[in-house]
């Protein structure tokens, strides 16, 4: 297999995923096959060709630089799970 | 009512047949009666539509009402609704009241159309089965031991089931053109850029694009009239002007040029699906279109490039989703680390963990090349297979599936199996070109879907092929028996 629990385990913990014990070896098996599945994509040469990143390939269009938006900090804190005095609240960062 | 066209609709809304508010309690009653069966829905917003019917009524009266006005639809659970929770199928956003509409939702809106509800699908629209919806999956109208396709499963079940006239889908590698085959319906997934992606939750921003379902090619034509347009608000909208889709419909497709590519009816295609999809073929040459052979020698490549491609786009969208700012946040955090990885780890299904960590893992440095850049690169050859295409050929023919609708359970274990089935339809979002699917037979009792290819913005000329095809079959006109 192309991955082991240990490649899992690092790629969790870079996509911010926690996973359980029991979880690791089916994600290591999945994983694994996708990552053999997608191998197909080196029985061609790409050398020389220009990557593809937008369907039409278009660039990003521009607008002056003014004020477009008005504040809605309150309403969409609305929804937030913890927020005090208008800022988002998180575990203590800085002890 | 309920299996009326849009066209028949207008009218019976325009002379007064039946109010807005009657044709929408009639569907809302039949939600109520099918929903629950189907798990279509995630949402019925039944105190927003009878109050939009009742805008719509009076704009009926006083002569104001435009082509759709007080003519119900559902939008899929993906694009957001101000007030309204907006999950994406996910525990993540279970709890997500949109601040906002999406542009798609303010048009169909401000075109009078009357908001039924938000469907289910596949969670943050990574499936083909809508068997990963954390609302559990939704059941085929057709054959309800089978997956009504996905990702937006949710609202082709609720139109073949006459729960609503048409809805809105989003497609990012077959989406709507794989469920609109598995239910009998009409699909468009329209060019790249055409339908505003803003406050279209987003998966993979460079193929995501959203579009009408419906039974028709005309009904979709109407819909797709009111979702296409510029819109500033999405950075890569395409400043192209505003077309009438309905003008073209009834034009003749002789001379018609339709490319057959012989990746596509070989290995892989189920012989029955084959042999009905040859009768349609026929069918569009009798009306008049010619056909030809082409190639498109990099076909094979399509579903391993794009599931490089469209996870590497959705670990990076969905990294957003971290328990701080909206959607589900874990009990007790120890610190931020652990706030990140259990409110991530508890708010994302399997699907959508396995497509994060193989996106971190091909955009990781040192596979960055391998993978990444090598699937972009076999994405333009497989654009250019396209624009080879083009040249010699319209349109381009062939089946939307490989197979009708799979029973449910049957792939859900097996992630590589699972995208297998999007062999025809992946390589049309890399390339960003619009196709659709229509209905084009059975195959022992399940329905079948043609799909056509359009090159840039052809999305006029493909409905009207769609729409000449359904004047010479009724595929389109059948119900499922139990909801008739």
């Amino acid at each position: 297999m192309p991955l082991q629990k240990e490649d899992v385990e690092k790629i969790a913990h870079l996509a911010r995923i926690s996973l359980s014990e029991q979880d690791i070896p089916v994600y290591t098996h999945h994983l694994s096959d996708i990552l053999i599945f997608v191998e197909q994509m080196n029985s061609v040469d790409t050398t020389g060709i220009t990557p593809m990143a937008h369907p039409l390939d278009a660039v990003a269009r521009l607008r002056p630089d003014i004020v477009s938006e008005s504040n809605q900090r309150d309403h969409f804190q609305t929804i937030a799970p913890q927020v005090e005095e208008g800022l988002y609240l998180v575990p203590k960062v800085i002890e | 009512m309920h299996n009326k066209t849009l066209t028949e609709l207008r009218k019976a809304l325009h002379q007064r047949e039946y109010s807005s508010v009657e044709l929408t309690r009639h569907f809302l009653e039949r939600i109520e009666r099918y929903g629950i069966q189907l798990n279509s829905f995630i949402t019925v917003t039944t105190d927003i539509a009878l109050a939009q019917a009742q805008i719509a009524d009076k704009c009926l009266q006083s002569g104001n009402a435009g082509p759709l006005t007080g003519i119900p639809l559902t939008h899929k659970d993906i694009f957001c609704t101000n007030g309204v929770k907006t999950s994406c199928g996910s525990k993540m956003l279970d709890n997500f009241i949109a601040p906002y509409n999406a542009t798609v939702v303010e048009k169909c809106q401000a075109a009078g159309m009357v908001m039924l509800g938000k469907t289910n699908m596949d969670e943050f629209a990574m499936g083909s089965s809508n068997e990963t919806s954390f609302y559990g999956p939704v059941k085929n109208p057709w054959d309800t031991q089978t997956v009504p396709g996905g990702s937006s499963g949710g609202s082709t079940a609720s139109v073949a089931a006459h729960l609503t006239p048409v809805a809105t889908g989003t497609d990012t590698g077959g989406s709507i053109r794989q469920p609109a085959a598995f239910c009998g319906l009409t699909g468009l997934k329209p060019t790249y850029g055409l339908v505003s992606r803003y406050g279209m939750i987003a998966f993979a921003s460079s193929l995501d694009q959203g579009g009408p379902i419906g039974h028709s090619a005309e009904d979709i034509a109407l819909l797709l009239n009111v979702m296409a347009g510029f819109d500033k608000r999405d950075s890569t909208s395409l400043e192209h002007p505003q077309e009438n889709y309905t003008t073209h419909l009834n034009d003749s497709i002789k001379g018609l040029k339709i490319g057959l590519p012989k990746e596509y009816f070989g290995e892989g295609l189920d012989a029955q699906v084959g042999k009905q999809l040859d009768v349609a073929i026929k069918e569009l040459e009798n009306a008049g279109a010619t056909l030809h052979d082409i190639q498109l020698p990099h076909t094979y490549l399509a579903v391993p490039t794009y599931y490089i491609i469209a996870p590497a786009e959705c670990s990076s969208n969905l990294s957003r989703f971290d328990g701080v700012r909206f959607g589900h946040r874990c009990d007790n955090p120890q610190d931020l680390m652990d706030l990140y990885k259990r409110s991530r780890a508890e708010g994302f299904g399997a699907e959508v963990k396995r497509r994060i960590m193989i996106g971190t893992y091909a955009l990781s440095a040192g596979y960055y090349d391998a993978y990444y850049l090598k699937a972009q690169q076999i994405r333009r050859l497989i654009s250019n297979d396209f624009t080879e295409a083009f040249k010699q050929v319209d349109m381009i023919a062939g089946p939307t599936t490989p197979t009708t609708a799979f029973k449910m359970g049957e792939k859900i274990d097996d992630p590589v199996t699972m995208y297998l089935n999007d062999i025809y339809t992946n390589a049309i979002n890399l390339a960003g070109l619009p196709a659709l699917s229509v209905p084009a037979g059975f195959v022992n009792q399940h329905p079948i879907g043609l799909h056509l290819i359009g090159n840039y913005l052809k999305e006029s000329r493909l409905l009207n092929v769609a729409h000449q095809y359904q004047q010479c079959t009724d595929w389109h006109k059948a119900t499922p028996p139990n909801f008739v």
